[in-house]
């Protein structure tokens, strides 16, 4: 494939992992410590890629990566999926949604088993399929689950300008959307964080520039590099991570630059104005409240918004205790330290969203991952208790 | 409204065949009247018996001695298809009820001699549309060999059933002395498939219109039972083969794996897939190690044969592009690993859901 092989050229791979195998204990030996270089891939895109091209059993020990919150199927919390579910038995209602969402876990129902129970629960790849089911089904309510972070925003955006314009009544969105700054905030916040580096995610930043980022590198003092979804992007990425740690630098740097513009989009940042404002607060599975972290739509599109026109239950429903995704989700414990990973939740049962999204990073080990090093690590813990 | 055409049967004496005359199916076509007797007559009997050779009995009468001339055991198998879109491109829901039956029995190392064809019809399903798909299996199997010698027809209100199901059951004889098994594998064993994976489910994916994706890609349905001949003819040792049809290259190793307590280790640089599904899978976010196929084979050999049981499928028609994509290994049993084309290693698992349409 043209454009796409020359990122998966193992020649160049091994390039860059000679320079990385220099680059750590060099580190290490800066920093008068054994302790491990511990770098977030806040992405869910990055998450799926590192382990889809075994990324992770390439690198030298001495580097460990954090799979981070950027995948919003992961960090919906139950309430929501309730929510969805709600909407989605409603009479005459057609509900829309991603594909990935499906299988999320509610407290009752997931959107697969509501459409196996009677809901009429589509899978579709834009919001503007949605608006052509809508158009199609004028007798019929018509929602669609919009979810994800800047990336996805101008898609959903459009169409509800589109729906405004050619005055579509019966259709709507059940806004979802999150904001990644203050997400990367509520992390590096976190007491029990130990980073020293940021991957930042790609598709974000093509919407929303550099700029934003500039506070992690001046205020929190830690190197910030946007990286592509190609698995030489991503060591490239982490190349630079590591350069910049070795050099004492705290920049944020654009590996991805084929893509990412300094400015962003305006035109999507545009749209994206145009029908969202920021929510005071959201909630996040596993990482509890942010401030400022989810956009709703705006009163002069109150039409197309789910929430105001529906009566939706939003309940607030607690994780099950016993999953760990928010601990995992900040890189205080890896998946397989988790008490329930690949015994209570597994992808057939999944207890938190972690398990569920391709994307996750519980789901992503347990399909991808190095299971030899689980069995490996927990072997050992076995031991040591 | 039918009308009546006289056909001389074996006997001689003139046997009545009706006509369907109205252009969609009808409840009335399924209920054991005129109707349906002259469904069976217009579509099923002309395609599978044009010559009027069988008799109209419940029940195909199979002689003991013809099938015991090919070999010592009786394989029988069925399946049901209920592909949506029922057409697509490089074939139809007909072609798909042929050879997928066929390659059930073909990958047992057997040769496939009979089928049966029962299908569900939902109302209002244009004839031509039942006709043409009765054609094309009459002409697949006489392609293939094989003979459809009994059915049913049912027919189905509205929204019970999706156009067109179809069940196809089919008995073929084993030859004396092959004796494959997904339980055989042994470390050291190679890993071969007969061609490039994932056009089938691609195409299906592609072909529902959803994704408003232009691209040529077509199903690679086929029979193999002369591919399975030729792979068996040249290496006897052959250890087992299965079809890679819903849940694609990955579950049938993972099969393998799990059912002969082995590890399994295979190279994506050396899997055969083609650019176009490639990319289909890239925009889509899909895996096209869990498309399904419809003509391909992942055949585990002794490594001494590798090179011998290559040839042979290269040398069919079928099996042109077939390549050695891995080994059997006595690493962790039951592990199925892929080294990927970047260099590292990923774990290949069974897929847990499907999100994907119906594909068979």
């Amino acid at each position: 494939m043209k454009y796409v092989d020359e990122f998966r050229d193992p020649e160049k791979a091994r390039f860059l992992l000679e320079e990385i195998r220099v680059l750590v204990p060099q580190i290490q030996q800066n920093r008068n410590s054994s302790s491990p270089i511990y770098i977030m891939e806040v992405c869910g895109g990055h998450t799926h890629a590192i382990f889809r091209y075994g990324v992770e059993t390439m690198l030298p020990d001495g580097i460990e990566l954090i799979h981070g919150p950027g995948c919003p199927v992961c960090v919906l919390p139950m309430g929501r999926v309730d929510d969805c579910v709600a909407l989605a038995h409603m009479p005459g209602m057609i509900f829309t949604t991603f594909g990935d969402a499906m299988r999320v876990p509610g407290s009752k129902e997931s959107l697969l088993q509501a459409k196996a129970n009677g809901a009429d629960v589509r899978m579709v790849y834009s919001p503007l399929d949605s608006l052509r089911i809508a158009k199609e089904n004028p007798d019929r309510p018509v929602v669609f689950f919009a979810l994800g972070f800047e990336t996805t925003m101008p898609s959903t955006a459009l169409t509800v300008l589109r729906a405004k314009k050619e005055g579509i009544k019966n259709f709507a969105m059940f806004c979802n959307h999150i904001t990644i700054i203050p997400t990367i905030k509520a992390i590096l916040d976190s007491p029990d964080l130990q980073l020293d580096g940021f991957l930042g995610p790609g598709h974000v930043s093509m919407v929303i520039g550099n700029s934003s980022y500039v506070f992690i590198a001046e205020h929190y003092k830690k190197p910030l590099v946007i990286a592509g979804f190609e698995p030489l992007d991503i060591l490239h990425g982490i190349w630079m991570v590591l350069k910049q740690i070795a050099e004492g630098r705290c920049q944020i740097e654009n590996q991805y630059k084929r893509v990412v513009p300094e400015g962003g989009n305006t035109v999507a940042l545009d749209a994206i104005g145009r029908v969202f404002e920021l929510r005071e607060f959201f909630e996040w599975r596993g990482l509890g409240s942010i401030d400022h972290s989810g956009v709703r739509i705006r009163d002069e599109y109150a039409e197309f918004d789910a929430e105001r026109r529906f009566s939706v239950p939003a309940l607030k429903i607690a994780d099950p205790k016993s999953c760990q995704c928010g601990e995992v989700l900040k890189g205080v414990i890896k998946p397989w330290d988790c008490k329930v990973f690949g015994k209570d939740c597994t992808p057939e049962t999944p207890l938190g969203a972690l398990m569920v999204s391709s994307e996750g990073a519980c789901a992503a080990y347990y399909q991808y991952g190095d299971i030899e090093k689980i069995h490996d690590t927990r072997a050992l813990v076995e031991e040591m208790a | 409204m039918s009308s009546v055409v006289e056909v001389a049967a074996k006997n001689g004496r003139p046997r009545h065949r009706g006509r369907v005359k109205v252009p969609n199916i009808t409840l009335a076509h399924g209920g054991g009247g005129k109707a349906m007797h002259d469904l069976i007559d217009d579509i099923f009997v002309e395609a599978f018996d044009s010559e009027g050779q069988l008799p109209l009995e419940d029940q195909a009468r199979l002689g003991l001695a013809e099938l015991a001339v090919h070999g010592d055991r009786l394989a029988f198998t069925t399946d049901s298809y209920v592909v949506k879109p029922i057409e697509f491109p490089g074939g139809n829901i007909g072609k798909l009820a042929i050879c997928g039956t066929v390659n059930d029995l073909a990958v047992g190392g057997a040769i496939p001699l009979y089928l049966s064809c029962a299908v569900i019809i939902e109302e209002g399903l244009p004839v031509e549309t039942l006709r043409m798909i009765a054609r094309t299996m009459s002409a697949t199997a006489q392609e293939a060999g094989v003979k459809v010698v009994t059915g049913d027809t049912k027919v189905v209100e509205r929204g019970a059933c999706d156009k067109l199901f179809i069940n196809t059951a089919g008995i073929g004889v084993i030859r004396e002395g092959v004796d494959l098994g997904v339980d055989k594998a042994q470390p050291g064993d190679v890993i071969l498939v007969n061609g490039l994976l994932g056009d089938h489910g691609a195409a299906i994916l592609n072909a529902r219109g959803d994704m408003q994706l232009s691209t040529p890609i077509e199903s690679d349905c086929a029979y193999l039972h002369g591919l399975i001949d030729t792979l068996l003819f040249a290496v006897p040792r052959t250890r087992f083969l299965r079809d890679a049809t819903r849940g694609g290259l990955a579950t049938v190793l993972n099969e393998i794996a799990e059912a002969s307590q082995v590890g399994i280790q295979i190279y994506e640089d050396r899997t055969p897939i083609r650019s176009e599904v490639k990319g289909f899978c890239e925009i889509l976010g899909l895996d096209p190690l869990y498309l399904a196929n419809e003509g391909k084979i992942v055949c585990v050999v002794p490594r001494e044969d590798a090179e011998t049981a290559l040839a042979a499928l290269r040398s069919h028609p079928f099996g042109i592009d077939s390549a050695i994509i891995g080994e059997v290994n006595d690493h962790r049993a039951g592990r199925v690993v892929m080294q990927t084309v970047f260099g590292g290693r990923r774990i290949v698992d069974m897929l847990v859901g499907e999100q994907l349409p119906r594909i068979c």
